[in-house]
């Protein structure tokens, strides 16, 4: 009875809420200069339901939001974020370690001529993050922002930074310190010629450092200092780009390296040829033993120092997202070739206005690995391929006008996923899939439009085969509203071919978002860059408001 | 229960008030933070030196797995020939794409026929000075790098109120800002 009084006075002040903003007054917020900040909250009812594995939330509702609080003046600035989980979204930290509210970043600094000082909560990166990188994520719940002096200095082509800190650890911090230096040197800055003309060579260098204390109760060797080390280099030549950076740590035996004492080592490799309507990439990348945290017995996404970015396609589509890759810090080598090319318009392939096309293909394997039966665990030759395949994407997609009214998107994805590695389930087969969409756009007038998705995925391992359809339509500048359903008619059990219906309306005004859904979500992971969280599957309400100011 | 309910009634009307407020937010023109960003050939630049010779800039954040904000800079490419014509507007699109698709940024640009200028933000630095929640997020600045108006996400048909208020800052008229 409470329950249902509590939903209807929640539904009812959503309507309120709907209505009285879309109304809306005309107050006015005189902030004084220099002040700005953002807004966003997102909630959701959950309702038990044991066909799709929702589970029962004695609290009925979920909600996360912050508000970020920043202040500018000349060289000055200064900042704070508030986070509220009044509780937590489901599956946001699996620990439940987001609980309740408080300031979690504040910071202040000066600018003066070219030094930066920055105290308190900062985040920035080394070149391309293999030893260093703090960030924020709002919707992984990823947040490793240290806490300490960030001093940056740069002077005719050269850029240097340190820092020393702490790691933010959800309302708390990690045991760990760590420090870190980096530079940067610009040739065609620091030796300006007209002979560099379109060329530019750009080379770093970084060293970390995290402290930890030991744990005297352990009974294995802890090395309380673990230093890594990263150099970098960016050749531009006019259309030509290669960027290539390589790592080394040292011993840092840790819980998810199982405590072995075998050094860490990585090797990113990126290069591109590109000219007007035409765009060539290739990357390569090994990964052995480059976990680093600042515990070492931390898992998950918490404390970690280092960013490992993924090299396969980050996939958008709903279907194309069930089998998402995440980067394997432990060891992984993977190589990625992409092209991307537009026909021009009354061309052959091109037509009356153009196509544009891309073709994108990853594939990565597990590191090659010798046991050595001691403390090292394992010797691995640098150049060999492990045999386990881990995953494999192979994608096209078309983007064509068709008329002056309809766009179309057609994406055709093979991949190959490792489920007993990247999800952990042991004695699961490889699942092979091929998910095809076509996303079409109608006009009807200039400001509304509908978009429809069609979707399939094909698999015969796992859940089977999955439809997806989706319509939105559009009133340009304010009203949308969506409808779409997920179908697992594949699965092998009959009970469990459920329809995911959802449906929903997004208001919007300038930069405020209002968001109002209804409906099954499927359980699945949420991964941005290469890092994921387990979305657990609901049934509910969902209701976002973001905004800045 | 009691508490609940409270809470729930607090929480809908701290939301009430912030939305209500800011939705009228962008009354009070202002500048721009000064962020480093990095240009395709690797050099690095500060936000302090976009310069459009007292002409509007239309600033777009991006990325290149973002499905509406590669919709909205197709659309805008294809009026970008006159719109530049006719208000003489720059369009500076920030990627916000990571180290894990930051080194794609220039083929897929170009690979598009975009005729932007384009900027890496690889950390989300001046993402977070701008206060940009989601991508993607157009901020209009005037003739004096002001900012007189700004709107996030991206439905076909925005790109004409976009238009608008690019014209309103091309001549000089203060605006409210959608």
């Amino acid at each position: 009875m409470i329950k249902h009084k509590l939903k209807n006075c929640i539904i009812a002040s959503l309507i309120i809420l709907f209505s009285s903003i879309t109304y809306n007054t005309n107050a006015q917020l005189n902030l004084p200069n220099g002040v700005s900040g953002s807004f966003q909250m997102d909630a959701q009812s959950y309702k038990e339901d044991s066909i799709i594995g929702a589970p029962d939330v004695p609290e009925n509702i979920g909600t996360n939001g912050y508000l970020d609080l920043k202040f500018n003046s000349g060289n000055f600035k200064a900042g704070l974020r508030y986070e509220a989980y009044l509780n937590a979204l489901q599956g946001y930290d699996p620990e439940g370690r987001y609980k309740g509210t408080g300031i979690t970043n504040r910071y202040a600094g000066y600018t003066y001529e070219n030094l930066e000082i920055t105290a308190g909560n900062f985040y920035d990166q080394f070149g391309s993050g293999l030893i260093f990188r703090s960030y924020y994520d709002y919707d992984l719940g990823y947040d490793n922002a240290m806490d300490g002096m960030l001093l940056k200095y740069n002077t005719n082509g050269i850029y240097a930074k340190g820092f020393i800190a702490r790691q933010r650890a959800f309302f708390d911090y990690g045991p760990g310190l760590v420090r870190g230096i980096d530079g940067e040197i610009h040739l065609s800055e620091l030796f300006p010629s007209a002979k560099w003309g379109k060329t530019n060579l750009i080379l770093g260098g970084s060293f970390v450092s995290k402290f930890q204390q030991k744990d005297q109760s352990s009974t294995i060797k802890q090395p309380e200092n673990v230093g890594a080390s990263a150099g970098r280099l960016n050749f531009i030549h006019g259309p030509f780009n290669i960027y290539a950076e390589y790592a080394y740590k040292i011993n840092d035996p840790s819980y998810v390296n199982n405590y072995i004492f075998a050094p860490g080592q990585s090797l990113y490799i990126t290069t591109s040829y590109t000219k007007k309507g035409f765009g060539i990439n290739a990357a390569a990348k090994r990964i052995d033993n480059m976990n680093f945290r600042s515990d070492r017995d931390a898992t998950g996404n918490v404390l970690n120092i280092n960013y490992l970015p993924a090299i396969s396609k980050n996939q958008t589509y709903r279907l194309a997202t069930l089998y998402p890759y995440a980067t394997q810090p432990n060891g992984e080598m993977g190589i990625m070739g992409e092209v991307f090319y537009t026909f021009k318009p009354d061309t052959k392939l091109g037509g009356k206005h153009g196509t544009s096309i891309s073709v994108n293909a990853s594939h990565i394997n597990d590191i090659d690995r010798e046991p050595t039966g001691d403390e090292y665990g394992y010797h691995s030759d640098f150049f060999k391929v492990g045999e386990t395949v881990f995953y494999q994407d192979v994608n096209v997609e078309i983007t064509k006008k068709l008329s002056k009214k309809i766009k179309a998107i057609a994406t055709y994805i093979n991949q190959i996923y490792n489920e007993e590695v990247l999800k952990g389930h042991p004695d699961s087969p490889m699942i092979y899939t091929n998910i095809a969409v076509l996303d079409l756009t109608y006009k009807f007038t200039t400001t509304k439009s509908l978009r429809m998705e069609f979707q399939h995925l094909w698999t015969e391992q796992d859940l089977g085969n999955w439809a997806f359809i989706l319509a939105e339509y559009t009133i340009a500048p304010h009203w949308s509203f969506n409808a779409y359903d997920e179908y697992n008619y594949g699965n092998d059990n009959k009970d469990l071919r459920v329809h995911y219906l959802n449906g929903g309306i997004v208001y919007n005004k300038g930069v405020t978002r209002l968001a109002l859904g209804y409906g099954k979500q499927r359980s699945g992971l949420l991964c941005v860059g290469g890092v994921c969280r387990q979305v657990p599957a609901s049934n509910g309400f969902t209701f976002s408001v973001s905004t800045s100011f | 229960m009691k508490n609940s309910y409270k809470t729930i009634a607090a929480l809908v009307l701290s939301i009430l008030t912030i939305t209500s407020f800011s939705l009228n937010a962008q009354d009070k023109a202002k500048g721009i933070p000064s962020v480093k960003l990095k240009t395709l050939d690797g050099k690095i630049i500060s936000s302090d030196d976009f310069k459009n010779d007292g002409k509007p800039i239309i600033i777009d954040f991006w990325a290149t797995w973002c499905k509406p904000c590669v919709n909205e800079l197709n659309t805008i490419q294809e009026l970008y020939g006159d719109w530049k014509k006719e208000t003489g507007v720059k369009l500076i699109a920030i990627s916000i794409d990571d180290a894990r698709t930051m080194s794609t940024v220039a083929s897929f640009v170009n690979g598009k026929n975009w005729d932007y200028e384009v900027y890496l933000d690889p950390n989300s630095d001046f993402k977070r000075a701008m206060n940009v929640n989601m991508v993607p997020h157009t901020f209009i600045l005037n003739g004096n790098k002001e900012i007189v108006s700004q709107h996030s996400s991206f439905a076909p048909g925005d790109e004409e109120k976009l238009y608008e208020e690019v014209k309103k800052a091309a001549a000089g008229v203060q605006t409210k800002g959608e």
